[in-house]
């Protein structure tokens, strides 16, 4: 069934049966995660639960225990750092805290991969670059240094950067995190029009419920390692699991509960050792 | 007697952990370092990532190099000299002054304040942009951080350390000269003289140089790594640029026992 | 910052640790100074040289023309050799001149020094060879001397 599914061309990035640990503790148990060809696909779940870690998978920066993670087709593991690097130029990469470079102003910045993978002459990038800080609408801020932006903004102009070279696939992570209503909603509009007018498939990891629903076409919902639920955002929101209730209602004990894992209350006030 | 065998193979265990660490870290080190060189014929065609890093590495530190360099030359003056004038040898004071600095203190001072001002320095910019997911950005970005930015960094170290070396003990002559000729009326003929026919160019000036490219390689190579390999949070930052300064300096300083000893040959 | 500065400061510093090398080299260093041009070597027997070394100077009238290239033992002879090398511009230096191993101050370092003969057709060449030489000064064998006289003179009172 699932030598099918890679042959699909629908399919952009497929996560089959993958395990990963670290150490001890194993952080993804078996999960399938296929991502179609010019979607937006939600990836939620409380912290903690392997959602980043999902990410750095597509990205290559790590390998997985056990089962196979295809993007376009090419195993993500088995590619040699070349192979895996000539990848990574139609992937990008939104990290929480933006990622800009602190010594570069916000054209370099944007310009930065440019400068890297290409010999454009000083002109055209320059268009370019102001291109996209147009579609960011951060066009005036060209000039200012990172530490001199708002977290909104930073991500604006990291959002810049990903899309400089025009990637198939933009993985976002936690883009709502720590912004203002306000910022969130720019954000959230920005993801959305990217993925219309330039069709990039984006991958949005989040736990932010409200925004992400409103956004993707098709949403995972993680727990403890694994899928608990999928579906468009419709039918999660009106899923009768309890897992999917609990996260998505946002209360504070159900199936995830309160207690992190512990020894009888008692026992540990009177000393007992278990 | 159970309580006491415990604590007995904890100390033993903990000796192990830390034995094992440092082994660990000292390879990973190494195959850094190869890492690093095998990305160097790529950054020598971009030069201007070279020189931007030489400008931080190399200017920011000239000042406290030349005011070292000066201070040192002059207390060396000052201090020969009430040796040398009880033997009626002060003519020789510029051959000490200068022998002293070509010799040892030329790089290993050099070799310290650089460890202090930018060891630490790079140390803390490569340990913030790891924490801050720069340098896994760059990766994202299908750009090796290490020949992008830490090997640029490590090359200009190794190249400022031997031109800061040699400005510190051309000061310190310097410095020298105006305290004994100026201040203490040693004549300046002798002083240069006595100088220019002792100092060899080969056994001392050379020597002194290639110490200073060593240190340069192993404080810049400690420097970047500890950066490198630092735990991405604000401590695990200040722990790697305290870590930089304290290995750079003991690695100097016994280093430079070892090529004294092997350029010397008495040993 | 701006390109252009930031080249111009390194260019600087590179610059100046240049020149702090070339400094320590001739001015401090004896690179300049060891240079003899176009020198010609000349050989010279001495029954003890003290402590003279290879590249010790050379000098008439207390200028330096040359410097010492190789010391060696004269198996038969029991004598040092030392060979030396002069600046091709003193070329006229009579045959018959004196080599003298001398020494710059009570302990200074011990050099060569040529007193000129009286010859004036003939003139050192590549090759030759200074017959007339004045060993070093020993310290233990002076005082020795010296106390010998002062026992004599005070046995003869």
């Amino acid at each position: 069934m699932s030598a099918t599914a890679s042959r699909d061309p629908d399919i952009l990035v497929d996560i089959r049966d993958v395990h990963f640990s670290r150490g001890d503790r194993s952080i993804l148990k078996g999960i399938n995660v296929p991502i179609r060809r010019g979607s937006v696909t939600a990836i939620m779940g409380g912290s903690g639960c392997g959602k980043t870690t999902l990410l750095n998978l597509i990205g290559g920066r790590i390998k997985p225990n056990r089962g196979q993670v295809l993007v376009d087709g090419q195993s993500v593991p088995d590619l040699d750092t070349d192979a895996l690097y000539e990848l990574r130029k139609r992937m990008a990469m939104l990290f929480q805290s933006g990622a800009l470079f602190t010594d570069l102003s916000v054209f370099e910045n944007v310009a930065f991969p440019i400068r890297e993978h290409t010999k454009l002459p000083e002109s055209i990038l320059r268009t370019v670059v102001l291109m996209k800080l147009e579609t960011v609408g951060l066009r005036g801020a060209r000039e200012l240094m990172p530490s001199e932006l708002s977290g909104g903004m930073a991500r604006r102009v990291a959002l810049a950067r990903a899309i400089v070279l025009e990637p198939t696939l933009i993985m976002y992570d936690e883009p709502f995190t720590g912004l203002d209503p306000i910022s969130k909603g720019v954000i959230a509009k920005l993801i959305r029009s990217l993925n219309e007018n330039l069709g990039i498939t984006s991958i949005v990891v989040s736990h932010d419920v409200a925004e992400t629903c409103q956004i993707s076409d098709y949403a995972y919902l993680m727990g403890d390692g694994r899928i608990i639920g999928e579906g468009t955002p419709a039918e999660v929101q009106q899923s009768k699991s309890e897992f999917v209730r609990q996260f998505m209602d946002g209360l504070p004990d159900g199936p995830v509960p309160y207690q992190h894992p512990s020894s009888p209350y008692v026992d540990d006030l009177t000393g007992r050792s278990p | 007697m159970n309580a006491r065998l415990t604590l007995a193979t904890d100390v033993l265990r903990n000796l192990g952990a830390v034995v094992l660490n440092t082994l660990e870290r000292l390879g990973r080190a190494a195959l850094f370092l190869v890492e690093m060189l095998s990305g160097v014929p790529v950054v020598l065609r971009r030069f201007i990532l070279i020189a931007q890093q030489l400008y931080a590495v190399g200017v920011l530190t000239l000042l406290i190099i030349l005011v070292s360099g000066m201070f040192v030359g002059m207390v060396l003056s000052l201090q020969g000299y009430n040796t040398l004038v009880k033997f009626g040898a002060e003519e020789s004071l510029g051959l000490m002054v200068a022998l002293s600095l070509v010799r040892e203190l030329g790089p290993v001072v050099t070799a310290l304040l650089f460890a202090g001002r930018a060891g630490s320095a790079l140390t803390a910019e490569i340990g913030l942009m790891k924490a801050t997911e720069q340098l896994a950005g760059m990766e994202m970005m299908a750009v090796n951080p290490i020949t992008r930015v830490l090997v640029p960094r490590f090359l200009a170290g190794v190249v400022a350390l031997p031109l800061l070396a040699a400005l510190f003990s051309a000061v310190g002559v310097l410095g020298g000269h105006v305290v004994g000729v100026g201040m203490l009326d040693v004549d300046a003929g002798s002083f240069w003289s006595q100088m220019q026919t002792n100092v060899d160019f080969q056994t001392d000036i050379l020597n002194g140089v290639i110490k200073s490219v060593v240190f340069g390689i192993v404080c810049s190579w400690i420097a970047v790594f500890e950066g490198y390999d630092a735990v991405p949070t604000s401590e695990g930052v200040a722990r790697a640029t305290n870590r930089t300064v304290v290995y750079s300096s003991l690695s100097v300083l016994a280093l430079d026992f070892i090529l004294t000893a092997l350029t010397l040959g008495d040993i | 910052m701006n390109r252009k500065t930031l080249e111009l400061w390194v260019g600087l510093f590179v610059a100046a640790g240049l020149m702090a090398l070339a400094m320590l080299s001739f001015k401090v260093g004896n690179l300049a100074a060891g240079d003899v041009l176009d020198g010609y070597e000349v050989k010279a027997h001495f029954e003890n040289i003290g402590g003279l070394k290879v590249k010790s100077p050379v000098t008439l009238a207390g200028v330096r023309i040359g410097r010492v290239k190789a010391i060696t033992v004269d198996k038969q002879r029991y004598k040092a050799v030392v060979t030396f090398e002069l600046d091709g511009r003193y070329r006229n230096i009579p045959s018959d001149s004196t080599a003298m191993i001398l020494t710059s101050g009570l302990l200074g370092e011990q050099y060569i020094g040529i007193v000129p003969g009286a010859d004036e057709d003939k003139f050192l060449k590549e090759g030759d060879k200074v017959f007339k030489t004045t060993n070093a000064v020993v310290l233990e064998n002076l005082i020795g001397q010296v106390m010998v006289k002062l026992t004599e003179g005070s046995g003869k009172k």
